[in-house]
């Protein structure tokens, strides 16, 4: 058990790539019976790789800041060294990663028949290196996971996206390429200032206050667009729509993440300053995303475009949380993210049902699904539901808790960030109405059949997850107060002690 | 001290090389073409013969011979170990393409063996005179073999425009060596150095004169502006011919600039970093923003030399251990994705013969996957991308200038890869997201399939293994440069 414990974290990211080997020298004559083979030991995989990110999840002492599960070995000099490890602000980010990848792959059962090998290679290879984001304690391998990750999404998007995949495949790749190198140089400077690359001693190091900023706008070039933050969003709605439907749970799931994990694990710790002076900068694009995106997102015709945009108004609630720089934003933010993570996956699982049925995202094309496809219907509407952040669903806590951080901080931010949650009902009910409800008058929409057992399989854990975090948020919560905590009392001086008592109480006891 | 350097062993291995190369011409002549293969493998065997020698024999001891101009020490060890993969390899690919195209001449490995041998006189100089015979050596050599296909208008063209650009490039050498020569009355490096350090500086002649020789060396590292015979050259010779040009000729020409420079002119570096700050720039820039625009792919190959040369010079432009340190890791990852590449290009073949557009390599995800993912891995690897070799290099030239405080100079670099990544980008989209053109023939020998095997397993992850010991044998040649 030991041996287990000590790697754990390395055993999560071996695995995939043991699975895509494996993928390699599966061969079958019959290519129907060899494409069920892959399939299968692509979910096999993700499960054991699932079922060790809980081994992760109960194994974690909420008690402590500290890193845990934490692996070190020499790897380039004396200075760069292979080193994981998790806290409490990224180690459920890793069991997010592990529990969406086995309903990717179940989601691609039967949508997927071309190159069937490759697809789960790409996505087992992509989990890999999501668990090395959000587990790196190396800034050097960190950055080596943050951009190698883009490789296997291209291709993902190029090979099996839609018609025009080809303008997003290479959109995205560059736009967030820009962002990064930028980020890339800021590294290299605080490598040669700190002597380190080890990210629990970068935190530790104090950069002189106007090298900060510049620091914080290079991390803020890469995080932002990764985010995605307006008005760099530009790249996401094309990514989503063009992107297979397991591309965009993960692309909406995971990916979309790592930029607020980036702002947690990077810009507050390491450039404390500069965060407090630039959080005006990021308040602004954050409310103007949220506000300008929602209206977008009002008048989409293509339902995947509309949850791309959704996404982009949820991720500024995220950004607003995370610079509040008090106990309830942050854990708000990070609430917002993981629920996010599994409910826009979720709807664009929803999406993907009705395209592998009529293969158009158009809303018009559809309409009154309430009558024919009930189970389908309420699913949806419970994720809308989740989307729109109705209590007792996992995305009220979020958007709850950051804007009662908000309040603490500035009222107008709250204002200003609430009129997001009224639009957001205005799109997601406006949708609903229009693909669920209405009269059922297409004849292709009539005979489109209910969900199949696979389906109804992909979306319990999600349905359960979801109520899960609306009503028992303390699961989640719980691991990640010590580590909020530390993050606020060791760079920002703020007493958390009294705070994190009180307020955060308000949710859990509700 | 110029007593009790008669031996000859420190040159040991140039010499077997020459010898061996005159021998072999011989053979050649008696023989006739048809001993091709024979020579072939006799040359290859001598480069690994030259290169164990260099390295039991030699070793990394910094030793002077030949009334100072010819220098051995790590930094030589290192960069002529780079040279004999390139020309090894280079012999290595050809066999195929070259006896279908009817030029299956002995004279080819006999060419490289000499190129070869300039390569390594242009590494050991320690004079501006030995600099120069190894230069000239390499570069009639390689004019030749540009023009090897003689029959063929390309490759006739390509030798000519080489030969008569180089001509210049060679004369505004000469010009530049003449005038530091009249300035201060030496060539040799050491003797420079020294009396070009102190309080007044360097006559106003001497940085005129180094100047012209910055602009000659350019010329042969194919910087800009000075890059104009590149594109021309690397489409209209023989495909093994131009992976030959792209790897070992610039490691060389490279080291050389830099030997030249740390340790002749380490009392001008505030002069001629300027310089190498524009060239690696505006390298970098042409080699991004040009090459988006081709369609040939020997072409864009050239335009992303260009580019990496620039990326190169990064790392002198730093002007510390680090910086040739960097350089040193750069150029040898530099020459595995390059000779990997060309490999690859080597492999597109169809039944009327070679073809060099990138849309015929047009859905080979689907017809040939293997050699796909390879020419991804070089593309992704050329591109910087993490995960793969190219990004190790990028990553310590650029770690290089922050050090140094050129920061500017960095961010301008990554934003050029960011645009040279789109074509790089663009081959693997016409690979695997377009429909297919046809399968390639095949055919193009296990000796090609090798080459590309082996640069794409060094460039994949496979790197992340390899990378420390790479960076220990560069710092332990960087380190036995003077600083």
């Amino acid at each position: 058990m030991s041996f287990l414990q000590n790697n754990l974290l390395s055993l999560m990211m071996i695995m995939p790539i043991l699975g895509a080997a494996i993928l390699l020298i599966i061969r079958h004559s019959d290519p129907d019976i060899e494409k069920r083979n892959i399939r299968q030991v692509s979910l096999l995989i993700t499960l054991i790789t699932f079922v060790m990110s809980l081994v992760l999840w109960f194994g974690f002492d909420n008690s402590t800041a500290e890193f845990q599960f934490v692996e070190q070995h020499a790897w380039i000099g004396d200075d760069i060294s292979y080193y994981i490890g998790v806290d409490g602000i990224s180690m459920l980010f890793v069991v997010l990663t592990a529990f969406l990848m086995p309903i990717v792959v179940l989601a691609s059962w039967d949508s997927i028949q071309d190159r069937v090998r490759e697809y789960m290679i790409a996505f087992l290879l992509l989990e890999t290196l999501m668990i090395g984001v959000f587990t790196a304690l190396d800034i050097f391998l960190f950055y080596i996971f943050f951009e190698g990750g883009l490789i296997p999404m291209y291709l993902l998007i190029g090979i099996w996206g839609g018609v025009n995949r080809i303008y997003a495949s290479f959109k995205f790749f560059l736009y967030t390429l820009l962002g990064s190198v930028l980020m890339l140089v800021a590294v290299m400077y605080m490598y040669l200032e700190a002597g380190t690359t080890e990210i629990p001693l970068l935190m530790n190091h104090s950069f002189d206050v106007d090298v900060q900023k510049w620091l914080w706008l290079a991390f803020f070039a890469s995080f932002a667009v990764k985010m995605p933050m307006w008005p760099v969003h530009t790249w996401l709605p094309d990514a989503h729509v063009q992107a297979p439907t397991g591309g965009s749970v993960i692309l909406a799931g995971i990916l979309l993440k790592m930029g607020g994990y980036g702002f947690l694990r990077f810009s507050l710790p390491m450039l404390p300053e500069a965060t407090i002076e630039f959080s005006w900068l990021v308040f602004t694009l954050s409310i103007i995303a949220i506000i300008v995106t929602s209206l977008i997102a009002l008048v989409q015709e293509d339902i995947k475009k509309l949850i791309a945009y959704s996404s982009v108004a949820h991720m500024g609630f995220v950004t607003i949380g995370v610079f509040l720089l008090n106990v309830n934003g942050i854990e708000g933010a990070i609430f917002t993210m993981l629920s996010h993570g599994v409910v826009s996956g979720a709807l664009f699982l929803c999406v993907g049902v009705i395209y592998d049925r009529l293969h158009t995202r158009e809303i018009s094309r559809y309409g009154g699904l309430a009558v024919n496809m009930k189970i389908y219907a309420t699913i949806f509407v419970l994720f809308s539901m989740a989307s729109i952040g109705l209590p007792g669903t996992s995305g009220f806590v979020g958007e709850f808790l950051v804007l009662n951080g908000s309040f603490a901080y500035n009222s107008w931010i709250a204002f200003l960030a609430t009129t997001g949650v009224v639009l957001g009902a205005a799109y997601m009910l406006y949708l609903v109405r229009r693909l669920i409800f209405g009269e059922l008058d297409k004849d292709d929409v009539k005979a489109m059949p209910d969900l199949s057992l696979r389906e109804k399989l992909i979306f319990a854990p999600l349905i359960a997850v979801v109520l899960w975090m609306g009503i028992y948020p303390n699961s989640f919560l719980d691991p990640m107060h010590a580590s909020v905590n530390a993050l606020l009392e060791t760079h920002f001086l703020t007493d958390t002690s009294h705070a994190a008592a009180d307020q955060i109480g308000t949710p859990a006891g509700r | 001290m110029n007593g009790e350097s008669l031996s000859l062993l420190p040159a040991l291995p140039e010499l077997i090389l020459a010898i061996g190369a005159m021998a072999l011409l011989m053979l050649g002549v008696f023989q006739g073409d048809k001993s091709y293969k024979q020579v072939a493998n006799l040359s290859i065997l001598l480069l690994l013969v030259c290169a164990v020698v260099m390295i039991n024999q030699v070793g990394g001891e910094r030793e002077v011979i030949f009334g100072d101009m010819f220098v051995t020490d790590a930094f030589a060890v290192f960069a002529k170990t780079l040279v004999y993969i390139g020309s090894a390899v280079a012999i290595l690919i050809a066999g195929k393409f070259l006896a279908e195209h009817n030029i299956a001449k002995f004279e080819y490995p006999i060419l490289v063996l000499f190129a070869t041998l300039g390569m390594l006189i242009m590494i050991s100089a320690n004079n501006l005179m030995s600099l120069y015979v190894g230069l000239e050596l390499q570069s009639l050599s390689l004019y030749v073999l540009a023009a090897m296909n003689r029959d063929r208008l390309r490759s006739t063209e390509a030798g000519l425009k080489y030969f008569v650009l180089g001509a210049l490039s060679s004369g505004m050498l000469l010009y530049g060596i003449s005038l530091i020569y009249g300035f201060s009355g030496t060539t040799d490096f050491d003797v420079l150095a020294t009396s070009l350090q102190g309080e007044n500086g360097a006559p106003i002649g001497v940085v005129v004169g180094l100047v012209f020789l910055l602009s000659g060396l350019a010329f042969k590292i194919s910087a800009v502006p000075f890059h104009m015979w590149t594109p021309d050259v690397y489409e209209g010779s023989p495909t093994p011919v131009t992976a030959f040009f792209a790897a070992a000729p610039k490691v060389a020409a490279m080291a050389l600039l830099v030997r030249a420079l740390i340790n002749g002119f380490p009392g001008l570096v505030v002069e001629w970093q300027q310089v190498i700050v524009f060239v690696s720039i505006a390298s970098m820039l042409v080699g991004s923003f040009v090459a988006l625009v081709q369609t040939n792919i020997k072409r864009l190959m050239a335009y992303s030399s260009i580019g990496h040369i620039g990326y190169a010079l990064v790392g002198l432009a730093a002007g510390t251990q680090d910086g040739v340190q960097a350089l040193l890791v750069y150029l040898a990852i530099y020459l595995t994705m390059t000779l990997g590449a060309f490999a690859a290009i080597l492999s597109m073949r169809r039944s009327d013969g070679m073809v060099e557009d990138i849309e015929d390599l047009a859905g080979l995800s689907t017809t040939n996957l293997p050699m796909a993912v390879a020419i991804s891995i070089f593309m992704f690897s050329l591109a910087g991308i993490p995960l793969l070799a190219g990004f190790f290099g990028k990553w310590f030239v650029f770690l290089a200038a922050v050090e140094a405080g050129l920061i500017p100079l960095a961010v301008i670099g990554f934003l050029a890869s960011v645009v040279a990544c789109y074509y790089y980008l663009r081959i693997v989209k016409v690979m695997f997201f377009d429909e297919s053109a046809g399968a390639f023939e095949g055919g193009h020998g296990q000796a090609v399939s090798a080459v590309i095997g082996v640069a794409a397993a060094v460039n994949s992850p496979v790197s992340f293994l390899l990378i420390w010991p790479l960076v220990g044998a560069a710092a332990w040649a960087a380190g036995s440069l003077l600083f």
